[in-house]
């Protein structure tokens, strides 16, 4: 008697067991989704809360998010050929790209180097940090007009503005870095007697590398912040153009879809610099 | 006392910062002779300029008066001749222990051969015991093995005074006492001659020949100098079984607490 009583008792717990594991499970994989799940419900919320908006025709010639998807169809059908007229938005968003990736490269040599000998040599900044620091609040567009009586042309006075803007975040981080350098290292550097190039490639590069890598990832941010406003102004190709194009002949979807693609791309960007960073940056 | 010419001496140096209130006098008129060979602990309370002395033996600071000389010639800017155990270790966290321990070779060595630098680096990193983690990184390493790596780069090149600047001093108890016995049994191996910061009184009476102890700063100066005479090698239980230890252990407390920086004569 005693035994079978025993038997459906033992089956519950482990019965309960059993669920309590599941709880378990099922909370290390929300756990783990939340990242996930959560962006996806707010995102969810805000299309909803926009498609309602425009519904109730509270949003102006701004279509809801249904129309805008039914809309950009051929757009996104067509992302690297939209017919013999039109190369698509894949190629408007490499031309930008490869603008971007110019004036960038551009920008994070030469500021490089002058941050580096801003920070290692006193006169020189002495010389040009008061002058950068003015010249680094001026809005990127501002340069354009400058740029295009200097250069009279379109397509290097784009790249210019990148170059321009993008350029003090990594001047001034890479000279804070190296006035970092630790007291610690350079008496180990002095001590060894170590040779300029040694200390620079050893000691300055390594100890200031963190310093760099936050200016060039906030200086691929404004680059792709300023090209889209340059492109505006310059025409020709480019995801910019393409946008100022799309208000024109108020195809207000397209900007929509162009919009959030830009937005992905600087998202992108901005963590491919702090992948190559962290990676770089072994030692943090 | 009697030797004519030490090996590394400090003559009457004098060391003065400028605030913004006046002049602090950190030392003044510090003399010592050291021998070649000779194991030498500065001790006393912190901020008595124990370090700002270390630091212009290395050449890292300026004397403002006096001078440092070593083998006849004075010495004010540093060099790998003089090389530092610094108390942080000072490891570059971007290289491994090898790495690091080879850079130093390398810049010390310049005109040996890569293969020989390598295999001093490898010699040192295994006096060390440092053999499996030679790889690692100074931030996968604990604080012993940090201190392990600090002192193996410093030996490895083959300095001919060997500073110490407080060199247990951010290590646990036990590791502390460990490593104390690790630096002695390779200083026993090839008697470098070494300057040595402390603050632990046993551990001066554990490793010095000398003990040189320095009084309260400002203007602090050496108070007084004890022998120590125990035979090496020396172990830590065997000394502490000696009478003339607690006597030699009063006489620095004393020093320490009682006297504490009252201008005190040498005899």
């Amino acid at each position: 008697m005693t035994a079978t009583k025993e038997l459906p008792k033992s089956a519950a717990a482990e019965n309960a067991a059993f669920n309590a594991e599941k709880d378990q499970k099922l909370k290390v994989l929300i756990n783990n989704l939340a990242p996930v799940l959560y962006p996806l419900l707010a995102l969810i919320f805000f299309l909803i809360l926009w498609q309602g908006l425009s519904a109730a025709k509270m949003t102006g010639q701004v279509p809801g998010p249904l129309q805008v998807a039914s809309d950009t169809q051929p757009l996104i059908v067509g992302f690297f050929n939209n017919g013999d007229n039109d190369k698509g938005l894949f190629w408007q968003l490499l031309a930008s790209l490869q603008r971007v990736a110019i004036g960038y490269t551009l920008a994070a040599v030469i500021g490089v180097t002058l941050g580096i000998l801003m920070g290692s040599l006193k006169p020189f900044n002495l010389a040009l940090d008061p002058i950068f620091q003015v010249l680094r609040t001026i809005p990127p567009l501002a340069w354009l007009p400058i740029s295009l009586a200097a250069l009279s042309q379109a397509a290097p006075s784009a790249i210019f503005v990148i170059f321009i803007t993008a350029v003090w975040p990594i001047i001034i981080n890479t000279a804070v870095g190296v006035r970092a350098t630790p007291q610690d290292y350079q008496n180990v550097a002095s001590v060894l007697k170590l040779s300029k190039t040694t200390y620079f490639f050893k000691i300055l590069l390594p100890s200031a590398a963190s310093y760099m890598f936050t200016g060039l990832r906030i200086a691929v941010g404004l680059a792709w912040l300023a090209i889209v406003a340059a492109e505006m102004l310059i025409g020709g190709v480019g995801i910019g153009f393409f946008i100022w194009d799309s208000y024109n002949s108020s195809r207000i979807s397209d900007i929509i879809l162009a919009v959030i693609l830009v937005g992905l791309i600087g998202f992108a960007l901005d963590r491919a610099v702090y992948y190559a960073g962290k990676t770089l940056i072994a030692s943090e | 006392m009697s030797q004519p010419a030490a090996f590394l001496e400090i003559s009457g140096v004098s060391k003065v910062f400028p605030t913004p209130k006046g002049t602090f006098v950190a030392l003044e008129d510090v003399f010592l002779k050291i021998n070649k060979g000779e194991f030498v602990c500065l001790l006393g309370h912190s901020g008595c300029g124990k370090s700002t002395l270390l630091n212009m033996v290395a050449g890292l600071s300026k004397a403002s008066q006096g001078g440092v000389i070593l083998e006849g010639k004075e010495v004010d800017t540093p060099g790998p001749d003089r090389m530092i155990v610094f108390q942080n270790y000072s490891l570059l966290p971007w290289l491994s222990a090898y790495d690091n321990v080879h850079l130093a070779v390398q810049a010390a060595m310049p005109d040996k051969p890569e293969a020989e630098r390598k295999a001093i680096t490898q010699q040192y990193i295994e006096m060390v015991g440092l053999g499996p983690n030679a790889q690692k990184r100074p931030k996968e390493l604990s604080g012993g093995m940090k201190q392990r790596v600090s002192i193996a780069r410093a030996l490895a090149i083959r300095p001919k005074v060997l500073l110490l600047d407080e060199p247990f001093g951010a290590l646990d108890a036990l590791t502390r006492e460990e490593m104390q016995e690790e630096v002695l049994k390779i200083w026993e191996a090839d008697r470098t001659t070494v300057l040595m910061i402390t603050h632990e009184i046993d551990e001066a009476i554990l490793m010095a020949d000398r003990i040189v102890m320095m009084t309260n700063g400002p203007a602090a100066k050496i108070g007084e100098i004890f022998d120590v005479h125990f035979p090496r090698p020396r172990s830590r239980s065997e000394i502490m079984e000696d009478p003339a230890y607690y006597t030699l252990r009063n006489k620095i407390l004393e020093f320490l607490y009682e006297r504490f920086g009252a201008p005190v004569l040498a005899d």
